[in-house]
């Protein structure tokens, strides 16, 4: 039987493509991509980088100065469009501020204040400069602190940090959160913002394209960087809802290596398994599949296996990526919202950049934006340690 | 209101080794010694692994093991342990693996190891008990800063109820290393991992679990344990673990920086 669909009555992103939803359904339209040769504060690095424009120069102040870090300017950022803020208020009105939880997800918070911090430290005492405030920026549960201060909210929060898979896995927690009664409606969310530890971590790794990124191409070398927020509003959905609704979530672990996916993809397609099995819908409905897809040679080909596995080569998919980056810790909700946005516009992305599929890879990933009514897509989200989520939507076709 | 049964106890901190040595001192039959805790093996993890892996996920992984039993925790596919969901809270994550990265980030080369960078991710724990394990099920990893640990017992019992099967739930943090040290203050190691059925039965103790109202969190009376409970996020279920191993029914009350929760335990 199908799980209890709930319904995004609000959402918002901000990411390279622009401030809001429009700027990203535009440049989707138009395959416009929001990435940059790295120009990330001195960071020396060959690569591009997917960052969000003017947050060095929109400081968070008065009762929120305490969390000042470009991780919470940039949830700020994100808070305040789409009059996203507005219908968190209107639900808060309805439901009571301690039943409206928050679940946001983020791999690194404001580390980038601790790397600063470290830059400044007493070069006696070793000590840290004393503005440095851990728990409102660095600390993990500080962007979902922020958020519930900013949109006044008392109820459950909680911060999810399962590297690239956590916001997509806030919708799971939401949903469960939801069924088990300790909260009316959920704000979902994720953060991630450019810091010195991701730009070079995946420099160490050899992971960072000196390109921009090429998912699933015949010569993708890696990934870039990106930054991005996004939030929606989740509450049941109506019967015969007119809105996007999410249908189904899987999340599995792979159980094989902390940063190589597992060659077979078999964590990814259990992911991708339980979420159909949760909204009860065979995978040939499937209009379209929002790649995890971030570029690097061996996670898009064991994420091609899986979706091989699953789906078969028929259903169109792509990677988003090639527009925004990888945002990490924001992937999940960045293209759930690109899917909602699909679904609703009838938009099956290209994949940007993607000129020559890899052909030792069978998806069907298609290489020019394509117009058709979409009633079901899905989006998956992987990460280090093995974590996988897979994310399904759906919209009535009235 | 929904319940669910505490099966198995993992336990790890100063004075209190594990849950079969710990539960006779929390049940007041033995005085409260602080003594600091001595290395923790990884012993679940291959050879390779263990060599690298770091305070955080040994203490961890330590308590993970006792609450699922130690024969079941062996890498299998037929284990009980590979069968579990997981959750896994932490205020803080691995600061001594963050503090090496934003030292090295100080260094003209920016040299961050490979392996640091991997290990910093909040899930790593996570990662390597699926990969001792085998296990495929779903697992998350959060955070709530002080109030980690009951936001991680609502996601566990949440967990539990959506799959209808028994959860994993372990919660761990560490002192911070200097210079951190100066802004957050953890006074020493704890993890505590709860083994939890959805479909009551037996077991140590029985929670109904809810989010409540502010009013004055539950304390221990001892002035030991309670500077542990007030000093480790993790160590804020030392009043819980108290009452299951009193076996007495009590409303413990977990309180955050105004947003309560209220767990009913029922004695087996």
């Amino acid at each position: 039987m199908a799980i209890k669909p709930l319904a995004l009555t609000a959402r918002t992103v901000t990411n390279a493509l622009g401030r809001g939803l429009a700027a990203s359904l535009s440049a989707l339209r138009r395959g416009e991509s929001g990435l940059r040769p790295c120009d990330f504060e001195d960071a020396a690095l060959e690569t591009w980088i997917g960052r969000v424009a003017g947050l060095e120069d929109e400081p968070l102040r008065g009762e929120f100065a305490a969390f000042d870090c470009r991780n919470n300017r940039l949830a700020r950022l994100g808070l305040e469009q789409d009059g996203f803020a507005a219908a968190v208020a209107a639900a808060r009105a309805r439901y009571g501020p301690e039943r409206v939880g928050v679940f946001v997800g983020t791999s690194t918070s404001g580390i980038g204040a601790t790397e600063q911090a470290y830059r400044q430290r007493d070069p006696a005492s070793g000590a840290l400069p004393e503005n440095f405030d851990y728990q409102h920026t660095h600390n993990v549960f500080s962007v979902a602190d922020f958020t519930r201060s900013w949109l006044d909210l008392n109820g459950v929060a909680l911060a999810i940090s399962t590297a690239c898979s956590s916001s997509a896995k806030a919708f799971a927690s939401a949903w469960r959160q939801m069924s088990a009664g300790f909260c009316d409606a959920a704000v979902v969310g994720g953060v991630d913002s450019l810091c010195l530890t991701t730009l070079y971590g995946f420099h160490a790794l050899g992971l960072a394209s000196p390109r921009p990124c090429r998912p699933w191409d015949r010569e993708r070398d890696g990934l870039n960087v990106g930054e991005a927020a996004g939030f929606a509003l989740l509450e049941w959905a109506e019967p015969e809802d007119r809105r996007v609704v999410l249908r189904g979530y899987g999340e599995s672990s792979d159980a094989h290596h902390m940063t190589a996916a597992h060659p077979e993809g078999a964590g990814a397609a259990l992911a991708m398994e339980q979420a159909l099995a949760r909204a009860d819908i065979a995978p040939e409905r499937i209009d379209y599949i929002n790649l995890h897809g971030t570029a690097t040679p061996s996670n898009d080909a064991a994420e091609d296996r899986a979706v091989l596995r699953v789906f078969g080569a028929d259903t169109p998919c792509s990677s988003t990526k090639g527009w925004t980056g990888h945002t990490l810790g924001a992937a999940g909700i960045t293209e759930a919202i690109f899917v909602s946005l699909c679904l609703e516009q009838g938009l099956v992305p290209a994949s940007l950049n993607t000129r020559q599929r890899d052909p030792e890879l069978g998806a069907g990933v298609v290489l020019e934006n394509r117009e058709r009514p979409l009633l079901w897509a899905m989006s998956n989200s992987f990460g280090f340690g093995g974590t996988n989520c897979s994310l399904l939507f759906g919209r009535n076709d009235g | 209101m929904k319940a669910l049964t505490v099966e198995r106890i993992g336990l790890c901190g100063p004075g209190l080794l594990s849950w079969t040595a710990g539960r006779e001192t929390l049940a007041g039959g033995r005085p409260y010694a602080p003594d600091p805790l001595p290395a923790i093996a990884a012993a679940l993890l291959p050879a390779n692994e263990r060599r690298r892996v770091t305070a955080t996920i040994k203490l961890a992984l330590h308590a993970a093991q006792e609450a699922v039993g130690p024969a079941s925790a062996a890498a299998s596919d037929e284990g009980p342990a590979a069968a579990l969901p997981t959750v896994f809270v932490s205020s803080g994550g691995d600061s001594e693996v963050l503090d090496k990265i934003c030292a090295a980030l100080t260094l003209p080369d920016r040299a961050v190891s490979p392996v640091h960078f991997h290990q910093s991710v909040h899930n790593t724990p996570s990662g390597y008990w699926s990969i001792a394990t085998g296990c495929r099920r779903p697992s998350t990893s959060l955070s709530a800063y002080d109030g980690s640990f009951g936001h991680g017992l609502l996601e566990a019992a949440a967990l539990a109820w959506a799959e209808a099967t028994p959860v994993l739930l372990v919660a761990y943090d560490l002192p911070l290393p200097f210079p951190l040290s100066d802004r957050r203050r953890i006074v020493a190691p704890f993890a505590v991992a709860l083994l939890l059925n959805p479909h009551p039965a037996g077991g140590l103790a029985t929670l109904r679990l809810a989010p409540a109202a502010d009013a004055p969190a539950s304390q221990l009376t001892d002035p030991e344990l309670e500077r542990l409970r007030a000093g480790n996020p993790a160590a804020r279920a030392l009043p819980l673990l108290r009452a299951i191993a009193r076996q007495t029914a009590e409303s413990i009350l977990l309180v955050e920086r105004g947003r309560g929760i209220r767990v009913e335990v029922e004695p087996a």
